[in-house]
């Protein structure tokens, strides 16, 4: 993984000092509560409903061992023991004190982690594919551009108070697992007639109270002219993009309104000026992909025979392979997920004993580095399949092995009323309801590929307009109501899901997913998944047994 | 009235006219809209000029006047508005404006070292002290 040099390193330690200056302002009342939310967001602090919540960054889920012991003494020290992951592969706490934080800032920074730019206004940390490195279907590594961006980024002058937030995408594989087409800018690695590398640049895509699935801007863009084409994109929305009201100021809808031809044009004009003093040198990328080698793998990983075997012999480690593992590029490895959705645990939650297990076992299992996805759960991205039986045991025993990866019980979710300040409603109860409801494995695992996706607010943290099934927290009078969505979809296929009906009070949601899935099962077709079941077969069949049901 | 100027304290040598106001000798900066409409009084009259832009002017429509002009005042209405960060970046950089560049209003202490980063050499503040000691939070960075 990439290593601080010395500047990456006083970069972030000047960053911490300032933070630590700031906030002593504060407290003193020099500087105003205006200004400084302005700041603190800009350091990754939220206040929530309870305390204020912190973000950590985590750029393009790459962990090491180091910083995941330091995660989990923050989580004991600073915080109720732990932490949260997500959706955009970042670590959040929920209950720090504020002015502990300019020591936990200090804390992350010994372990080359910041919170930069992780809220507020600006460019947000640069997220990617889980399997980039590894995944069979890879087309280049994406790491080393995410890097190069995430510098480019961080702390950029010109760029840190934007109309409103800035998300950037990018994906190495020929399948999106990144969300790539729901981000202000999407990058797809993608090779041209020629057989060069470049990109394909996707602009304008996002969730949030309106969904839309990014355009493309650039089918194919010459890699070395990745930063002057984001610096051009970046200006003209600065510059243009709406101000005057919140809902309307993302770069998605300066693209709708301008046009994407028009807005293209105004792009390529300002790009024109500026691209040849902006190249990357070969040398630079040679640099960059140097941090991210391939690791020194076992060649006769593949010789192994006791996991077939063990495979054979043991149905729950078979099903854990088949659910909560991927092939890998090389031969003899293969890719491990750590479920983070255990069935009474909140999703995407980590205490401090099972990030300090997680590094001991990623330290002896997979050459010291975990990786977060989109999908809130970690990666193992480099496992031997001899060591795979000893590894599951040693994960299930951390409650680490729940063999969901993929299925419904796989949920993303938001933190929701019990956390954040802009909840309209609860998400985690919503969650352990629905994994009482599934709790029969064999009945999960024949309902396959689900996603379900829920936020407690429009804000739409947990994606709840691209999940499979869509639960979507509203408040009517006080009281927590339900909206459902069917269909959407964060993959290749993008889709924002289709509303399928009047939204349900709490005490009817989660017997109406039972309902939507029971459905589901009469209605298809062999080996038909859920979303292409709901594609044919359209939304009537749900909505009559839904609606008639409650 | 003391300014920063080149990261030192100096006294300020601008007086900015309200669009008013009669015109007077010596430096003065007018806003965009009266620079506009009395151009050519401005650039004769007796001593050095200047002008205060709002973040919704065009930069662009000042090239062809910028030899004409020792100032720019960037005036920041609300210190969220980051369009005056690409202003000084267009003066400074894409239109080699030597003049000073000077950051004045509601921005915050705190953004002066970015401001500083894209080409503003002047900051006007009630807590100059303060702004004078963010300009170098950083001694490195990425762009």
């Amino acid at each position: 993984m990439y290593q601080y040099n010395h500047n990456d390193q006083i970069l972030i330690e000047e960053r911490v000092a300032q933070f630590r200056r700031q906030t002593e302002q504060f407290l003193k009342g020099e500087i105003s509560e205006d200004g400084y939310r302005a700041l603190r967001l800009r350091n990754g602090v939220y206040i929530q409903t309870h305390a204020p919540m912190l973000r950590v960054a985590v750029p393009y889920g790459v962990l090491n061992t180091k910083q995941l012991h330091k995660l989990a003494h923050i989580a004991r020290t600073y915080d109720k023991n732990y932490c949260h992951i997500t959706t955009r592969q970042n670590v959040q706490f929920n209950w720090p004190k504020l002015e502990q934080i300019p020591d936990i800032l200090a804390e992350l920074a010994e372990v080359q982690m910041h919170a930069i730019q992780t809220s507020g206004n600006c460019m947000r940390n640069t997220t990617s594919d889980h399997l980039a490195g590894v995944g069979i279907d890879e087309i280049e590594d994406s790491r080393p551009y995410c890097e190069l961006i995430r510098q480019w980024t961080t702390l950029h002058p010109e760029f840190d108070y934007l109309p409103r937030k800035f998300k950037i995408a990018v994906s190495g594989s020929l399948n999106d697992r990144a969300a790539t087409q729901f981000h202000d800018i999407g990058l797809h690695l993608v090779t041209n007639d020629a057989g060069e590398i470049g990109f394909k640049v996707l602009v304008g895509g996002g969730l949030g109270r309106t969904p839309v699935i990014g355009q493309v801007i650039k089918p194919f863009l010459d890699k070395k002219h990745i930063l002057s084409y984001l610096e051009a994109t970046l200006r003209i929305y600065n510059l243009f993009g709406r101000r005057d009201n919140k809902y309307k100021a993302r770069i998605k809808i300066l693209v709708r309104e301008t046009g994407l031809e028009k807005f293209s044009k105004l792009v390529d004009a300002e790009w024109a000026l500026i691209r040849d003093g902006l190249e990357v040198s070969e040398a630079r990328f040679d640099a960059m992909k140097a941090h991210f080698e391939p690791l020194n793998y076992d060649k006769k990983a593949a010789e192994n025979i006791t996991f077939a075997r063990y495979k054979k012999e043991n149905k729950a480690f078979e099903t854990w392979v088949s659910y909560n593992t991927l092939e890998h590029k090389i031969d003899g490895y293969r890719v491990v997920f750590l479920s983070l959705k255990a069935p009474d645990t909140p999703p995407g939650d980590l205490t401090a004993e099972q990030l300090d297990a997680i590094a001991d076992l990623a330290e002896i299992y997979s050459f010291g580095e975990v990786r977060s996805t989109h999908r809130q759960n970690l990666v193992f991205a480099d496992v031997k399949q001899a060591d795979l039986f000893q590894l599951w045991q040693l994960l299930s025993v951390e409650k680490l092995a729940t063999p969901n990866i993929g299925t419904a019980t796989d949920m993303i979710c938001c933190p929701g009323l019990d956390f954040c300040s802009l909840a309209n409603a609860g998400s985690i109860g919503i969650a352990k309801e629905i994994n009482e409801l599934l709790e029969d494995l064999d009945y999960l695992h024949d309902i396959g590929d689900v996603n379900i996706n829920m936020s407690g607010c429009m804000n739409g943290c947990a994606h709840q307009s691209v999940g499979h099934i869509g639960i979507l927290g509203v408040d009517k009078k006080g009281v927590e109501w339900y909206q459902l969505t069917l269909g959407g979809s964060s993959a290749n296929e993008a889709a924002i899901g289709e509303r399928l009906g009047r939204a349900l009070p709490k005490n009817e949601i989660t017997q109406a997913v039972g309902t939507i899935l029971e459905v589901y099962i009469q209605q298809r077709l062999e080996e038909e998944s859920f979303l292409d079941t709901v594609k044919r077969v359209g939304m009537e069949p749900f909505q009559e047994k839904v609606y008639a049901s409650h | 009235m003391q300014v920063i100027k080149n990261q030192q304290l100096i006294d300020n040598h601008w007086t900015f006219l309200t669009d008013d106001a009669p015109l007077v000798a010596g430096n003065i900066s007018v806003s965009f809209a009266r620079f506009q409409q009395e151009k050519a009084q401005l650039v004769a009259h007796n001593g050095n000029l200047g002008v205060r832009i709002s973040p919704t002017n065009a930069v662009s429509e000042l090239v062809a006047d910028l030899p004409q002009l020792a100032l720019v005042e960037l005036d920041f209405s609300d210190f969220a508005d980051g369009r005056s960060f690409s202003q000084a970046y267009f003066l400074r950089n894409r239109y080699g404006f030597e003049g000073e560049i000077r950051a004045i209003g509601s921005y915050l202490a705190d953004q002066a070292f970015y401001l500083s980063r894209v080409g503003v050499n002047a900051f006007s503040a009630d807590n100059l002290p303060q702004t004078q000691a963010t300009l170098n939070d950083f001694t490195v960075f990425y762009q």
